[in-house]
């Protein structure tokens, strides 16, 4: 169980596919152990427009000007970033920009690295906080269906919503696992 | 060396003629002189977000690699986001330009000095960054050529003009974020952008 993508279903892969199905052709990130493998499906898809972020408020400026133009993307970050797109998220909410994000959480389930845990626990209050909708995946066949059905909710609902894949799914469980990735 | 340039001229000469060309307005007094130069639906003025006006540039520079698009923000307000240059710098959009409109100040919250006014030079780090033109202007004969560079050079731009200290009116665009968002698109994508 420990294993990354465990129990057989390939949540990367599928969820690549959900982000293609909803016509997401900008893709912004900042880097996290458990976004490695659709990070690099976005990377290898000649419709999609990766941008690597040097912090994550970064994304939420990338989609309200990709928005305006007429592009829909989607920002991938870990779930300490949510503390750097607070101040921002009230443009998201006062210009009703369609933001969906997908968070692998950190300090939620685990945990091995006590630093994690203050922004981890905080994650979800941070953000409804803020307005943002906040739908949980605990489990990896869990991912890629909450993924789109944020997908919808935010580009029907010009909406900010977050999907938040627990540890339990990302399994990483030590820095060596994590370094091993 | 004190600036000379005014603010209000500098706006209104680089977005004289604009044509097809879409604008940022970072927060404050960039959003007031884009205003002065003539509300525009093509135009999104800012109120908040400051450190995004750059971000928001790039956002559009990609979804619109057919138009030219320019951000018009403070030296205070690219101070906040100088990380979105180092963004930009590995996209590398052709078509965006970024123009601070550098009084060295916070002109909001009571003229409180910025970086800028004690050295940091905003155009080296745009070129640091990989920005495949970046100049710093002081007078009003270099201010045709930078125009020119908005609309053709291929990108991305970046100047950062010294202007003078000055307290001016305040000339406000519409403020309602969801209005300010919906006309551009209409205006942009077309009707059907209300149905997207």
């Amino acid at each position: 169980m420990n294993a990354p993508q465990a129990v057989g279903v390939d949540w990367p892969l599928e969820v690549h596919g959900a982000l293609r199905g909803a016509g997401i052709t900008i893709v912004s990130y900042v880097p996290d152990a458990g976004h490695k493998r659709l990070i690099e499906l976005c990377h290898a898809d000649p419709a999609m427009r990766c941008v690597p972020l040097t912090t994550e408020e970064e994304g939420l400026g990338l989609a309200t000007g990709a928005w305006l133009g007429g592009e829909r993307s989607v920002l991938l970050m870990q779930s300490s970033g949510v503390g750097n797109v607070i101040n921002v998220l009230g443009t998201i909410k006062e210009c009703r920009i369609p933001l969906p994000m997908i968070i692998t959480m950190r300090g939620e389930y685990g945990e091995f690295n006590p630093w994690q845990i203050p922004m981890g626990q905080a994650t979800p209050a941070v953000l409804e906080a803020m307005d943002v909708i906040v739908q949980p995946a605990l489990e990896a066949k869990a991912v890629a269906p909450a993924v789109d059905a944020a997908l919808r909710l935010a580009f029907n609902g010009y909406a900010a919503v977050a999907v938040l894949i627990s540890q339990r799914v990302i399994g990483i469980k030590s820095f060596q696992e994590q370094a091993a990735q | 060396m004190s600036a000379t340039l005014h603010r209000r001229e500098v706006v209104a000469e680089l977005l004289a003629e604009r044509g097809e060309l879409l604008v940022v307005a970072g927060l404050g007094s960039t959003a007031w002189d884009c205003t002065a130069a003539g509300d525009d639906d093509l135009t999104f003025p800012l109120w908040g977000a400051m450190g995004q006006a750059a971000m928001m540039g790039l956002g559009l520079a990609l979804a619109q690699p057919q138009r030219r698009v320019l951000v018009v923000t403070g030296d205070g307000e690219m101070l906040m986001g100088l990380s979105s240059l180092a963004t930009i710098g590995v996209q590398r959009p052709a078509n965006l330009s970024i123009v601070v409109i550098d009084n060295g100040r916070y002109g909001e919250t009571g003229m409180q000095e910025t970086h800028t006014a004690h050295g940091v030079d905003l155009a080296a780090i745009a070129r640091a960054a990989g920005f495949a033109d970046a100049r710093t202007v002081r007078a009003a004969g270099e201010l045709g050529a930078l125009r020119a560079a908005i609309h053709a050079h291929p990108g991305p731009n970046f100047a950062s003009v010294k202007v003078r200290v000055e307290k001016l009116p305040i000339i406000l665009p519409p403020r309602d974020g969801g209005l300010l968002k919906a006309r551009f698109r209409r205006a942009l994508l077309g009707a059907s952008a209300d149905l997207q």
